[in-house]
């Protein structure tokens, strides 16, 4: 629908790879037995009382800064509401002093995406609802509660409305999580819940104001996002042309039915009833450890894409293919030992599987890759010589010897074309009147004759050369 | 809070008198059923309590820092390291309903909004 803008804003949940919660001792730790990871902090006993837990702090800033924010004093505030997932009654989160603000990601294909803030909080407690209609929420009869996760530090980033699709939606969630994983900030693992997605759609005509918004919860993969975002922005588009309003809610999706309903309309702001934390004091970084910090980061997924360009001129989807892989150290590290840049590239990014890069020695990838460039393999049998180097190590040159390859000498070639042209007189008649699609045919015939030895650029440049 | 703005988060204008609505509202939020008596006491209560800070806040306070806390303390932090978890079986033992080794409590949909 080309009349409509889907707007489009996401926040983040994502807990920070920290050995303890943000408050309390208690272990940070997927998967245990239902409450074993519990104290009084976590239960909110009475007299429990809050203490911040540094490295989760650290690992806050961290995220903060590979994000381009800009680290500020923050205060903890208390977020009051009515659910059995937090027994304090409230959740410790931080309002509006917030530890991170003004950031922005770079998605792979060159869009920057705001970032309004990045804040700490509590996770809450896992709540499994049992019903006769099954797991869904809807159909509970009573639910059961775990507090394993109850208060695991979280750090919630909160995007711009600056989303315009589905794709984008899901490219800005990947490479949040690449930066994530890369900073050492969490594991990332969205199916374990440590990235967890909540999207804000709302359609417009292309330049009006924005529309109401709605948000969706319950989006637990990057498939389910791209449906959710496509099905919530088309029942908005379908209600307003007919004649309806879109109302300000939060709507709950159902990866089975493919359709979002409605789970509650939208607090206010203020009805969470925000007041500073008592028993907490004020973050302030002192600077110094800020800047410890920042120096400290490793390079950042859009910093590898971009050297990937500027120095061996990759293309950008291959570079964000190949750090999105992880296979960039292996390039560069192929053309320091005087590899071909464009081989090396192809190779990382179509024939080397993840987690190969490790079995693969940068001295041997990059004889490969001046092999192929020089012509003494081709491109067929470069990557048969690149899968056995990675099987089982070894000299590419001797690889080569033993599966016969050799460079086919161009007077070979010169007169194998001499016996064709004969062979095919129409077809070659066809050819130098222009006939593109018979190159193919020689080529292919070629081909034949070699048993695939020849490589298909040299016969292609041949053959044009001959070309009245 | 997308879109939200908070620059403004605790410091809205003050409204008139607190009502008997904002009270019924406060104690519908918290769950809490209140009697007419009691809405009427704690109107009056929470009123009283709200022209305090009203007080304060006609207080000329230019060029005086915004305070979250009235200690001078910053940066209270402890260092990442596990404490042991309290006794499951004890704990549990403290809730009205228990099943499976987790707390039991009433659907947490169809209740007043």
């Amino acid at each position: 629908m080309s009349e409509w803008e889907t707007v489009i804003g996401l926040e983040v949940h994502v807990e920070l790879s920290t050995a303890t919660k943000l408050f309390s001792g208690s272990p940070n730790h997927f998967g245990g037995e239902p409450n074993t990871n519990i104290d009084p902090v976590t239960l909110g006993l009475p007299g429990a009382l809050p203490v911040l837990n540094r490295s989760a702090v650290e690992l806050a800033i961290r995220a903060g800064l590979a994000l381009g924010c800009t680290v500020q004093p923050s205060v903890f505030a208390r977020k009051n509401y009515f659910y059995p997932d937090m027994p304090k009654g409230f959740q410790i989160s931080q309002y509006d002093r917030p530890i991170n603000v003004d950031g922005s990601i770079e998605l792979p294909g060159g869009t920057v995406i705001g970032i309004e803030r990045a804040h700490l909080e509590e996770d809450t407690g896992k709540s499994t609802h049992v019903g006769s209609g099954g797991t869904r929420i809807h159909d509970a009869d009573y639910s059961l509660v775990d507090f394993n996760r109850a208060g695991v530090p979280l750090l919630e980033i909160v995007s711009r409305p600056d989303l315009r699709s589905a794709e984008d939606a899901k490219a800005y969630v990947s490479e949040l999580r690449a930066v994530l994983v890369t900073v050492g900030a969490s594991d990332g693992k969205m199916e374990e819940g440590s990235l967890r997605v909540d999207c804000n759609v709302s359609v417009r005509r292309p330049g009006a104001p924005l529309g109401t918004r709605c948000e969706v919860k319950n989006v637990n993969s990057l498939r389910s996002l791209g449906r959710a975002i496509d099905y919530e922005a088309r029942r908005q588009i379908d209600l307003i042309e007919s004649g309806e309003a879109v109302s300000q809610e939060t709507r709950h999706w159902n990866d089975d039915t493919g359709r979002t309903q409605t789970l509650r309309s939208k607090e206010e702001a203020t009805d969470y009833r925000y007041f500073p934390e008592p028993d907490l004091v004020e973050v302030d970084p002192d600077p110094a450890w800020i800047e410890e910090i920042r120096s400290s980061l490793p390079s950042l997924p859009r910093e590898r894409r971009h050297r990937l360009v500027d120095e061996l001129g990759a293309d950008p989807l291959s570079a964000a293919i190949v750090v999105e892989r992880g296979l960039d150290r292996l390039v560069f590290d192929a053309v320091a030992a005087g590899g071909d840049a464009a081989r090396a590239l192809n190779h990382a990014r179509n024939n080397v599987a993840d987690g190969e890069a490790d079995r693969l020695d940068a001295a041997g990838f990059a004889s490969l890759t001046t092999m192929e460039a020089d012509g003494a393999l081709t491109a067929t049998q470069a990557k048969t010589v690149l899968a056995e180097l990675i099987a089982e190590g070894g000299d590419p040159a001797e690889i080569a010897a033993r599966h016969g390859f050799q460079a086919m000498d161009t007077s070979e070639l010169d007169a194998l074309l001499d016996s064709l042209i004969e062979a095919h007189p129409d077809d070659w008649a066809k050819f130098c009147a222009g006939e593109q699609k018979v190159m193919g045919f020689f080529v292919g015939q070629v081909m034949k004759a070699t048993r695939g030895q020849a490589d298909g650029k040299v016969v292609t440049a041949l053959l044009m050369g001959r070309r009245p | 809070m997308n879109g939200v703005t908070v620059a403004t988060a605790y410091v809205g204008p003050m409204p008139e008198r607190i009502s008997r609505e904002d009270v019924a509202r406060i104690a519908q939020l918290a769950r809490l059923t209140l009697g007419d008596d009691e809405l009427d006491r704690f109107t009056s209560q929470l009123g009283d309590i709200l022209d305090h800070a009203r007080d304060l806040a006609a207080l000329d306070l230019d060029g005086v820092a915004a305070t979250a806390h009235p200690f001078p303390l910053r940066n209270v932090m402890r260092d990442d390291v596990a404490t042991p978890s309290l006794d499951r079986d004890e704990v549990l033992a403290a809730a009205p309903e228990i099943e499976s080794h987790m707390f039991a409590v009433p659907p947490v949909l169809g209740e007043p909004a």
